[in-house]
């Protein structure tokens, strides 16, 4: 049920949305390379979180090949720019329009039949995985060697989108606050009504006159073109890609997880999930790395997964929102409840 | 040429009846419970560390370490379901699969810190030896893997189709608000269903140790060769499990000779994505999921 949104309440959530922002910008001022290369990371798996977000929080499709698009997008940028020497702004272009499209392609090819809920999923999965394996045995793409950027030379080209940690930190800020407020309009807006309409339940949505096919199309090929401006600066970010790195199940899950652990189908949860699993799952690697013992970076991550859905099945923001209006009876500050997706 | 072809042809059948026995434990948990166990290459991979282990510290048969596996995987698939998927078989699907997913990288971590990440191959007797049928030459790991399997697949048939408990859990997946009102310990069914799943994936595991080297690193090809297998056949059919096994299994092997190596891999998933498209429900699919 959409509720109205409420004039007072809203001006808070813009100022609270706003300020978060202004705090993250300071931390782009602090002299710790580490801090800022990690929140880099998080902020980009914010936005690619976000148009995961779009997918399942608000249109109601899961997908867990995401990889599949951020792959897309990086390999775009990457190909263009060190064969060609084209700008990673066009590679960007380039990058989302492909995956957009093939993010249609698959949507068209899959609901044209009603390949849905879990065999969707499915499908996804197959796609990314056989893309990995075709760009593993693609020569001109570096194949299993993988491609490298040139070395930054510390100079920042805002054309070339060349620079140093700083420069990329706020690079990746602008995508995360446009990811965070573009799912704010578009849930928002007469397609985020619809998408939700579809989402809690497919055949009222027809009833009404939603054309839920077309729909489908528009909100996973929206998901999948912006997955892949992630992608395409997750790999200027790395200075490096590699298939089984950049298009493999581990960028599928560290997409879905922000998501999920932060809270489905809200604006900011991406951000707070991304916030708490990435920094954990570096933390548990490094740890693991210094012992000698690999692998604690994924029992973490599983853990915390299965503990979310258990305990939080909301996700941790809407529990934070909770626990701020049982104190008092102040402002809403999620867009919807995600309820029933679509089975 | 010919008996090129028809031994790849022969081995592709007899891999493909041990990827059928994988399928199967993925295809009744799925048939019963209606939940995706994305955790299925895990159990697996810990089949093939039981016939690695089995056979390096006590050297026993193959068949007994199959039995070894059998009998741990489906205690571990029982107590996994009574302490942590039932509680998530009423949620949405979608966080059934994430549930599923944390799953698979918690046990994909734990062979990695219990193992490490290095191969290690099965000293097997059995490894190194063929038998020769006419043009055929086999090698006897593959042939014996093959037959056990084909023989669990018939048992557990048999089992499912004429025992009691069997008749119960065929009732639990056709109608579960049926089966509770005749009486049926739903929650039991569940568990042992789980535990049949599981334990399917260890015997499976087991059985390929002398094939493969064991390496955490598997579960996942795996756990989406089972994925494709299950769903070539038709999610939730018994046959179609066995019928998706022989396909993929063959697939495997005449693209690995008409085409790369490396084409053998990308041809499931090549196979998955034309099937989903044309006929999404397989071979013999449920008709609604």
């Amino acid at each position: 049920m959409p509720k109205k949104f409420n004039e007072a309440t809203d001006q808070k959530r813009w100022i609270a949305g706003a300020g978060v922002f202004v705090i993250l910008a300071l931390v782009g001022f602090l002299s710790n390379s580490y801090v800022i290369s990690l929140m880099t990371i998080v902020l980009l798996f914010t936005f690619m979180g976000q148009s995961w977000n779009l997918m399942l929080g608000i249109g109601g499709q899961l997908s867990i090949g995401h990889s599949l698009f951020v792959g897309l997008g990086a390999y775009s940028v990457a190909v263009l720019n060190i064969k060609y020497g084209i700008s990673p702004w066009i590679g960007l272009v380039v990058g989302l329009t492909i995956a957009g499209f093939v993010g249609a392609l698959l949507a068209w090819l899959s609901f044209r039949f009603e390949v849905r809920g879990i065999y969707f999923a499915l499908l996804t999965i197959a796609a990314a995985e056989f893309a990995r394996i075709m760009f593993s045995g693609w020569e001109f793409v570096g194949g299993m060697q993988g491609m490298f950027f040139q070395a930054p030379t510390g100079k920042t080209d805002i054309l070339m989108l060349r620079g140093d940690a700083r420069f990329y930190y706020f690079v990746a800020l602008g995508v995360a606050a446009i990811g965070v407020l573009g799912t704010e309009l578009i849930s928002r807006s007469y397609l985020g009504y619809v998408w939700r309409a579809m989402r809690d339940d497919d055949e009222a949505a027809r009833a009404l006159g939603v054309r839920t096919f077309r729909h489908k199309i528009i909100v996973i090929s929206i998901s999948a073109g912006s997955a892949a401006v992630g992608g395409g600066i997750l790999a200027l970010v790395q200075g490096s890609i590699f298939p089984d790195s950049i298009m493999g199940m581990g960028i599928s899950v560290d997409v879905l997880i922000g998501p999920v652990v932060g809270g489905l189908g809200t604006a900011f949860g991406p951000f707070v999930g991304s916030l708490a699993a990435i920094p954990l799952n570096h933390t548990m690697s490094a740890i693991g790395d210094s012992l000698g013992i690999p692998g604690l970076n994924n029992i973490a991550y599983g853990i915390i997964l299965i503990l979310v859905v258990w305990v939080l099945p909301d996700g941790i923001w809407p529990a934070i929102v909770r626990l701020y209006r049982s104190i008092p009876p102040l402002p809403r500050l999620k867009i919807s409840q995600p309820r029933k997706v679509e089975e | 040429m010919l008996s090129l072809w028809l031994n790849v042809l022969a081995s592709g059948v007899l891999l493909g009846l041990v990827y059928g026995l994988v399928a199967l434990g993925l295809t009744i948990i799925f048939g019963v419970m209606r939940v995706v166990n994305f955790a299925h290459g895990e159990m697996v991979v810990f089949g093939v560390y039981i016939g690695y282990w089995s056979v390096r510290l006590w050297d026993v048969p193959i068949i007994v370490a199959a039995a070894i596996a059998a009998v741990v995987m489906f205690v571990f698939g029982y107590l996994l379901e009574t302490l942590i998927v039932k509680r998530f078989v009423n949620r949405p699907h979608h966080y059934q699969f994430i549930v599923f997913i944390g799953l698979a990288l918690l046990f994909s971590g734990f062979l990695l810190v219990a193992f490490g990440p290095d191969p290690r191959p099965t000293a097997s007797q059995l490894s190194f030896h063929t038998v020769s049928i006419g043009l055929l030459k086999l090698d006897l790991a593959r042939l014996q893997a093959a037959a056990t399997a084909g023989l669990l697949i018939i048992l557990l048939g048999a089992y499912l189709k004429y025992s009691a408990f069997g008749r119960s859990l065929r009732a639990a997946a056709n109608n579960r608000l049926g089966g509770l009102v005749v009486g049926l310990n739903i929650p039991q069914i569940y568990a042992v269903t789980f535990g049949i799943g599981t334990g399917c994936a260890g015997v499976a595991g087991a059985l390929i140790s002398p094939l493969f080297d064991a390496q955490p690193y598997l579960a996942v090809d795996f756990t989406l060769l089972a994925f494709v297998t299950v769903i070539v056949g038709g999610l939730g059919s018994f046959s179609g499990a066995l019928l998706g096994g022989l396909t993929i299994g063959v697939a495997e092997a005449v693209a690995a000779l008409m085409f790369a190596p490396s084409m053998k891999t990308a041809l499931p998933y090549a196979l998955l994505i034309i099937i989903l498209i044309f006929r999404p429900r397989g071979f013999f699919g449920a008709k609604e999921i």
